[in-house]
């Protein structure tokens, strides 16, 4: 075996607060070496970040390195001064952080942004930096670098941004990279290229990765060790094939047991029951007070008919100059009483636009939505406000989606108000029971949304959803905000809510495992059009368009995961 | 882009059709331009001659737009007290003001940013909290006040400095500048560092709010993961995205410091445009109140265009999507 190039020896970091000393990363202890690729993995807070920044020496103050060692290359980096840390950083030691947009600057153009890194560690002219760039650039498989140089970061889309974020990374030649959840924000099928990207260079260049992630899926697909985290510990560190096939650790194990399965449909999720932070949520007691569903006259509560969207690309005055982006083209499909249909699709796929129309959000271009008979693309005001308390929606990020200079409960009562649901009196003993209902503390009426975390506020947003009684409720990729073991927990409650009151779901996922476990039936789109709509285990077992079949091969296969 | 510029370039005229609109009714409802004209010993025969010949007699679109055909051209009528025509009197007095009022810019933005960019990387250091606290000073005092403090300390205790007027100027053509003799400069100071000091103080906090904001942004810790050093990140990356909103405030306070020169122009009795509006005012010379808001306004539309076609030099997501 290689020597390591990276060693991380018994790291403890520490941040002063005023409730004492808080060690976001403690006594942890791990080895890179050339050529490989460890994962490590944990959910958020578990301090995998907080590692990757304290190698590369970027540890916000007043967080520092109280105790322990990193070597790198055999020299001991921990307790280098500010300036030469910097040196380090980028030359020896390079960074690809999670979000592709966001991590370059917008007023430079890529070309700009390269040469300026090459010429700082390599001491290059300008002719030879510019070479390097370009030859970078083609080696993270950039089409037509020559012409890519001079754009502007906004010309790029996420996925070639990554590569952009990727390249700038390899300007010289670093022996090792810290990838912070690279692929988070890409689709899978850009996800799957750029992890291929990142194990081909980690290969052919015999660079050791850190690649940080919550998806047990890219862990499988990617690395050769794991390391497995938990509020700031180590709980577990091995092979990749070790870890998931064979944990020891019962926090691993139930992580492992959360991760839904791409190969089989299960009844409910498993929860991560490690820590006890399981909570209630008291489906059954809030069925008791719904008003029974009534059946739609046809037995499809929602069809939508040959739905489009156009949006305007590039404006002009003179109206035949005009061109339009067609988002959302044709689309078709009936949804049945009860049932979860679920979406799927890469971004910019107009999955999330098909689901704005039908909750008239957005004005359509074309085509019909007929809800219980009705079209609702063509409602006055008071049938608007009538199809507004039958349908809600549940939205992505959790952290945007709530009002922060709202308490909670007037978040939940503001559609019970709106709506005149209910007399001004009862309304907080209504709210307070929804809140109770979906499993947050008493206490939580008077808190507002940023004391509360991604999972919780997830659920602060079902209580608003439900506040209403609908009868059907639009849930635009809930959980892909969340880690896996929330995850869990949110999808057992959509589980449970359709099941007990009877509710009507549009279930919009990239994720297709969890696509799989959620939902009765699927409809796939592609660039604005829907090329398929199956029963699920139709779709996952014989999908018939070439498209899914493609989707359903990038899905990590996960099959050394323990049962 | 082109579109953008004269999608401008149309709302900016519209703009001056409005204030020209308000110049105009000036001389309809603030008092009756013939009664100021005419002496005490006139009788209904001179009225009416005068009204036919001033062509008041005739609707009032058709008045306005003669207004507006007039004011294209510069003609803005002859002032009641001064008798003389009201853009010979602009003409002169536009230098006082313009000189007065680009040097104040200058010290304003220069200053403003530079204090701006240190106290914003410098976010808890001594001097930096020193500069935060004396800028609430800068903003919460009128200008009048500072400008008599100054002359107090300066002019009156010290004697440095002159305590009124321009000092000697030297004629360029149809401009005087003070900006050429020591007595020209030496007048300049106070009333620039008074009609300055107000922008200087909003320009610094607006710069580092905007930069602490950048400063957190995900591109700025790439940079530093990258290992740029902090005078490449600061002064490079994160000062060019702190200026894309700076420059829209900017722009909107070079048209007030043209605007806010009456009070300082008063105070110091720079003889400027802000003193002859002020003088104008007091005798109800409206042609000349007339030409000075239309001046004022044009100018703001200038700046401000200019702005937008700056914004989108700097930030190239505005050149696509024009």
């Amino acid at each position: 075996m290689t020597e390591p190039i990276l060693s991380i020896r018994n790291l403890t970091v520490e941040i002063p607060t005023r409730h004492g000393i808080f060690k976001p990363v403690e006594n942890v202890s791990y080895d890179i070496r050339p050529g490989e690729i460890r994962g490590v993995v944990g959910e958020s807070g578990a301090g995998k970040s907080m590692t990757g920044n304290a190698v590369i020496g970027l540890l916000d103050p007043p967080a520092h390195i109280s105790q322990g060692e990193i070597w790198l290359n055999g020299r001991r980096i921990d307790a280098l001064d500010p300036e030469e840390k910097r040196r380090i950083r980028g030359k020896e030691i390079g960074m690809i952080f999670q979000d592709p947009l966001t991590s370059l600057n917008p007023l430079f153009t890529i070309g700009e942004q390269l040469v300026e890194t090459i010429q700082l560690h390599l001491g290059f002219t300008q002719a030879q930096a510019k070479a390097r760039a370009l030859e970078l650039l083609e080696a993270v498989s950039i089409p037509n670098p020559p012409e890519r140089f001079n754009q502007y970061p906004h010309q790029f889309s996420g996925g070639m941004r990554q590569r952009v974020v990727i390249a700038l990374a390899l300007c010289s030649e670093p022996s090792v990279i810290v990838a912070d959840e690279p692929t988070t924000a890409l689709d899978v099928s850009i996800q799957a290229q750029v992890l291929d990207l990142i194990k081909k260079l980690a290969r052919e260049r015999q660079i050791g990765v850190i690649l940080v992630t919550h998806d047990m899926g890219v862990i499988a697909d990617t690395t050769e060790q794991v390391t497995v985290m938990y509020s700031g510990k180590v709980v577990e560190s091995g092979t990749t094939d070790q870890i998931l096939g064979a944990p020891t650790h019962e926090y691993t194990k139930s992580l492992i047991s959360a991760v839904p399965r791409p190969h089989e449909k299960q009844y409910r999720f498993p929860q991560v029951s490690y820590g006890g932070r399981e909570t209630v949520f008291k489906v059954e007691d809030l069925a008791r007070n719904w008003p029974k569903t009534q059946a739609s006259s046809s037995g499809k509560i929602l069809s939508v008919q040959g739905l489009t969207k156009r949006f305007v690309e590039k404006s002009s005055i003179i109206p035949s100059r005009q061109t339009y982006f067609t988002a959302v083209d044709e689309v078709s499909f009936d949804i049945h009483d009860g049932e979860v249909f679920g979406i799927v699709g890469e971004s910019g796929s107009g999955k999330s636009t098909v689901a704005r129309m039908i909750a008239t959000l957005l004005p359509v271009d074309g085509g019909k939505v007929m809800f219980d008979g009705k079209d609702v693309t063509r409602l006055d005001r008071e049938g608007q406000a009538w199809y507004r308390r039958q349908i809600q929606m549940i939205f992505q990020d959790p952290f945007s989606s709530l009002n922060p200079r709202m308490k909670v409960g007037d978040i939940v009562a503001e559609p019970l108000l709106h709506h005149k649901i209910l007399p001004r009196n009862q309304v907080e003993a209504r709210v307070r029971e929804l809140l109770d209902k979906v499993g947050l503390a008493s206490d939580a009426y008077r808190k507002y949304p940023h004391e509360f975390s991604g999972g919780q506020r997830q659920r602060i947003s079902i209580a608003r959803a439900l506040a209403t009684q609908p009868r059907f409720l639009i849930c635009d990729e809930p959980t892909s905000a969340l880690d896996v073991s929330i995850q869990a927990q949110i999808l057992n409650i959509l589980k449970d809510l359709q099941e007990h009151l009877g509710l009507t779901m549009l279930f919009i996922s990239h994720d297709l495992p969890v696509v799989r476990q959620m939902c009765d039936r699927v409809g796939v789109m592609q660039r604005g059009k829907m090329v398929e709509v199956q029963e699920t285990e139709a779709l996952f077992s014989a999908p018939e368009h070439p498209y899914t079949r493609e989707l359903l091969n990038l899905m990590p296969r996960l099959a050394q995961l323990s049962d | 882009m082109l579109s953008f510029i004269l999608k401008r370039i149309g709302q900016s005229a519209l703009v001056l059709l409005v204030v020209g609109l308000v110049a105009f009714s000036m001389f309809r409802f603030v008092g009756d331009p013939i009664d100021n004209m005419l002496g005490q010993e006139r009788t209904q025969a001179d009225i009416d001659r005068l009204r036919t010949q001033l062509g008041l007699d005739q609707p009032f679109p058709v008045q306005y737009y003669k207004f507006l055909q007039e004011a294209a051209q510069g003609n803005f009528g002859v002032s009641y007290r001064q008798g003389r025509e009201v853009s010979e009197i602009i003409l002169e007095r536009a230098p006082a003001t313009l000189e007065l009022a680009a040097v104040s810019a200058l010290i304003a933005i220069a200053l403003g940013i530079a204090f701006g960019v240190y106290t914003a990387i410098r976010r808890n250091g001594f001097l930096a909290n020193f500069i935060m606290s004396a800028s609430l000073v800068g903003v919460s005092l009128p200008t009048f006040l500072i400008g008599i403090l100054l002359i107090y300390i300066f002019s009156v205790e010290l004697g440095w400095l002159p305590s009124f007027g321009r000092g000697e100027t030297v004629r360029l053509g149809w401009w005087t500048t003070g900006l050429l003799t020591e007595s020209g400069l030496k007048s300049l100071i106070l009333p620039a560092i008074t009609l300055g000091l107000y922008q200087m103080t909003l320009i610094m906090r607006l710069v580092r709010s905007e930069m602490l904001e950048v400063l957190r942004q995900d591109y700025i810790r790439f940079a530093r993961a990258r290992g740029l050093s902090d005078r490449v990140i600061n002064f490079r990356h994160a000062l060019k995205n702190t200026m894309v909103p700076v420059i829209t405030i900017i722009g909107l306070q070079l048209g007030a410091i043209i605007a806010f020169a009456i009070i300082t122009e008063t105070v110091f009795q720079w003889p400027g445009m802000g003193l002859l509006f002020i003088n104008a005012i007091q005798f109800v010379d409206i042609p000349v109140m007339a030409a000075y808001l239309m001046l004022i306004s044009v100018m703001f539309v200038v700046i401000n265009l200019i702005v937008d076609i700056l914004y989108a030099f700097i930030d190239p997501r505005m050149r696509v999507s024009g």
